[in-house]
């Protein structure tokens, strides 16, 4: 492989230069974005059937910035067992750098923790689907036996809490270790529902792999299918229709809307505001619906397709203009009372804080992040479709990190949201004229794609060749920002567990794909 | 101050099955082949109809008379809508809440063999088993590997415009509580244990309802070394539901076919 496939791409044979090259950009201010395998890669050395990854393995980190999402690289030998991790010296590394070890089987030598994180194997198998690499595993077999436990002390206990939880949530498992009332300790199973879709990408067309995209996070299909077709636009240098990039804005931001509306309604659950839920559970059937009006589905598939939309809303603009209207007042409306709601607020102040230092160092995305000062919006730093002509209106700072301020970023994002939505259905209204789509054919290539998702930003790592996807690495923010809640316990118990995890907002199903 | 507010907006309620709801009969189910599909009809330039299909639903059969017919798979559908757009003379959707179905082949469309006497049985044994249940059920609900929005939809049922509650649905955290299990997601395997222990921990009679397209078949998702590509393969399943995630009035429809209580005008197209 080569490294001018993409701007900024570096590749080197030693990890630890590569690592000196990551940790100084971040220093000088770009933010760690992910890393992550791919077995195959190291072009010239003939395969090996006797080693684990016979065509050896490429490490690719990912580092934002105001120019974009870049890559560097490190090419592992066919022939390597392990290789100086980069969690010690980056801590938003650790989870990357264990599921790369359940991937592939290599061992990051240092890892402060080099457990699995994918679900443990009886002994004698292992996982390792090592994707990028053709072929697929044999079918897994999880061992129910190996719940990892960490409790030492008198009076210590662990409560298990999930996958199976009260309500209708997605299967996670939390590990709660408490004496009683506090939380020291928290652990987490993640994996429950690994469904292998990076495997499922390979060997699709570009057309068909968007379809796999929306479905990777379903609560942020819009935003899911736009990264990855950025990825494929950057590829062929498609640039979309402004009518396109339009629409596109039009679905994200309802999907936005839908999905704070949604964590909303959960902390007000939580809080046991029987009204307060009912209004906002109304208030987000409303966006679902009005996003089915305009596309035909509830969630905005099949809108965003490689080169621009399927086709303009289904509804009239003056319609559109009025829904959005009458939402924005009603919605306004209904979040003064919640914030004017004392016994409420009390909840949610100063539980589960986020120090903005460790926001900083970790690269918190989106309102996790926002709410402890630190704002690495795509739309602002790295727009993209129609948001560099259209007014992305600045909110309030805040900074201090607990879950009442996201909360407060939540409500300004929407804020920010019906101000774009009234602009787009405005210029809608004007009937953007010329096509809905740009040609997209792209027969080999790679780049990586981003767009920010109402839990931050995704980004898409795309690899193509012959028209089929060999590598594809979807990068959900919920994926980067769950680990976090492991410190989100200073001085927090049992009871204000509901609200910090509903106050993260993130999918499941974006983190275990 | 909430209480007066909950008062704003009158009743948002719908009240479906009882009375027809526009929003209801707007939705749209999974694809269907359009009535008039006698033969296996030509595809473009000699490409064959099911080269459409992303999932691999689209099919044909060869009947008696020598001719070949289109044969769709409503529960590998993922409602990406390639073949109504490429061939709308032969494909187009199918609308309303009914898209439910009491056993797995009842999903492939046209139906593949007149069997009435089946679905009797089918329909007098669920009747039978759901008899003691009919007036209160209780829901469990086990996410195996969903894309996140089954769930979404599964808890819309409780917003105030759809209020199962009416109907005296309820949620029920415990499984030794629930009449009926909502299974969603391609059924992951590292959920394959925790659904089967959740399934057993229920009490007789005991109803599973899979959830969406990736329950019923895996979807997208499947195959895979992840997935098992739908959840009958880790329990028995009583009624399989399409759609990608399917819409709360067709969940709704579900519940309620489940235990035998649409009314006659709702129940209207689901003589499969």
């Amino acid at each position: 492989m080569s490294s001018e496939v993409m701007n900024g791409a570096r590749l080197s044979g030693e990890a630890n230069p590569v690592w000196d090259e990551v940790t100084g950009a971040v220093a000088s201010g770009r933010r760690f974005a992910g890393l992550f395998g791919t077995a195959g890669g190291s072009g010239g050395s003939s395969p090996r059937a006797d080693t684990a990854r016979p065509e050896g393995l490429v490490l690719s980190a990912h580092l934002a910035g105001r120019d974009g999402v870049t890559v560097a690289e490190v090419a592992l030998p066919a022939t390597a067992t392990s290789y100086p991790a980069l969690t010690p010296r980056l801590g938003a590394a650790f989870w990357y750098e264990r599921e790369i070890a359940d991937m592939f089987g290599v061992i990051p030598q240092g890892h402060p923790r080099p457990e699995p994180l994918l679900l443990p194997q009886p002994p004698g198998r292992a996982l390792w689907p090592m994707p990028g690499e053709a072929g697929g595993p044999a079918a897994i077999e999880p061992d129910p036996r190996a719940v990892p436990l960490h409790v030492v002390g008198p009076g210590l206990f662990t409560i298990p809490h999930g996958p199976v939880r009260s309500g209708v949530v997605e299967s996670i498992e939390y590990l709660v270790e408490t004496p009683g009332e506090d939380i020291p300790h928290l652990n987490m199973r993640v994996f429950y529902k690994h469904r292998g879709l990076e495997k499922r990408f390979e060997g699709m067309t570009a057309a068909n792999g968007v379809l796999l995209a929306e479905r990777v996070e379903g609560t942020a299909t819009v935003a899911h299918a736009l990264a990855y077709c950025h990825a494929l636009e950057r590829i062929s240098g498609t640039a979309v229709p402004w009518a396109a990039a339009l629409v596109r804005v039009l679905h994200a931001e309802l999907e936005r809307v839908a999905c704070h509306l949604d964590v909303a309604m959960r902390l007000a659950d939580g809080a046991g505001l029987a009204v307060a839920t009912a209004r906002f559970g109304w208030h987000k059937e409303r966006v679902l619906r009005l996003v089915s009006r305009a596309c035909g589905s509830r969630f905005g598939r099949g809108v965003v397709v490689p080169g621009g939309v399927g086709r303009l809303p289904l509804i009239g603009a003056a319609d559109l203009l009025a829904e959005i209207g009458r939402l924005e007042k009603d919605v306004t409306a209904d979040v003064g009372a919640l914030m004017g709601t004392a016994s409420f607020l009390d909840r949610l102040r100063r539980t589960g804080p986020l120090r903005p230092e460790r926001a900083r160092e970790h690269g918190a995305l989106g309102p996790v992040g926002k709410a402890s000062g630190y704002s690495d919006d795509a739309r602002e730093f790295r727009p993209y479709d129609a948001y560099p002509s259209l007014g992305l209106r600045q909110p309030a700072p805040r900074s201090a990190g607990d879950v009442l301020d996201r909360l407060r970023v939540r409500w300004d994002e929407v804020g920010q949201s019906f101000h774009l939505l009234r602009q787009v259905a405005d210029e809608l209204a004007e009937g953007p004229a010329g096509p809905l789509r740009a040609d997209c054919d792209v027969t080999g290539g790679r780049a990586v794609g981003w767009a920010e998702a109402p839990q931050g930003e995704v980004i898409y790592d795309l690899r193509l060749e012959h028209g089929r996807i060999t590598r594809c690495r979807p990068r959900s923010a919920s994926f980067h920002n769950l680990v976090l809640m492991h410190e989100l316990f200073a001085g927090d118990i049992l009871t204000d567990f509901p609200f910090i995890e509903a106050s993260l907002g993130l999918s499941v199903a974006g983190v275990t794909r | 101050m909430w209480a007066l507010r909950g008062l704003r907006d009158g009743v948002i309620t719908t009240r479906w099955p009882a009375r027809p709801d526009p929003y209801a009969a707007a939705g749209r189910g999974p694809a269907t082949v359009l009535d008039a599909q006698p033969a296996y009809p030509p595809g473009e330039a000699g490409e064959p109809l099911e080269r459409l299909c992303p999932t691999g639903a689209i099919g044909s059969e060869e009947r008696a008379d020598g001719q070949r017919t289109v044969r769709l798979d409503q529960g590998r559908c993922v409602q990406c809508g390639r073949c109504v757009a490429a061939r709308p003379d032969v494909f187009g959707w199918s609308g309303g809440p009914a898209a439910a179905a009491l056993w797995r082949e009842g999903l492939v469309v046209p139906e593949v063999t007149e069997t009435p006497e089946r679905l009797e049985a089918l329909r007098d044994g669920l009747r039978a088993r759901t008899a003691a249940l009919r007036r209160s059920v209780h829901l469990r609900h086990v996410d195996a590997g969903s894309d996140g929005t089954e769930e979404w939809e599964i808890l819309a049922l409780f917003n105030p415009v759809y209020d199962a509650h009416r109907l005296g649905i309820f949620l029920t955290a415990s499984p030794r509580h629930a009449d009926i299990l909502l299974v969603t997601g391609a059924g992951a395997r590292g959920m394959a244990e925790p659904l089967r222990r959740t399934y057993d921990a229920m009490p007789d009679p005991k109803i599973v309802i899979a959830v969406g397209t990736d329950a019923v078949s895996g979807g997208l998702a499947s195959p895979s070394y992840a997935v098992a590509g739908g959840v009958g393969a880790v329990v028995p399943v009583d009624v399989w539901l399409p759609g990608s995630p399917p819409p709360p009035f067709s969940i709704l429809h579900a519940l309620l076919l489940a235990v035998g209580r649409l009314p006659a005008r709702a129940s209207e197209g689901v003589g499969r």
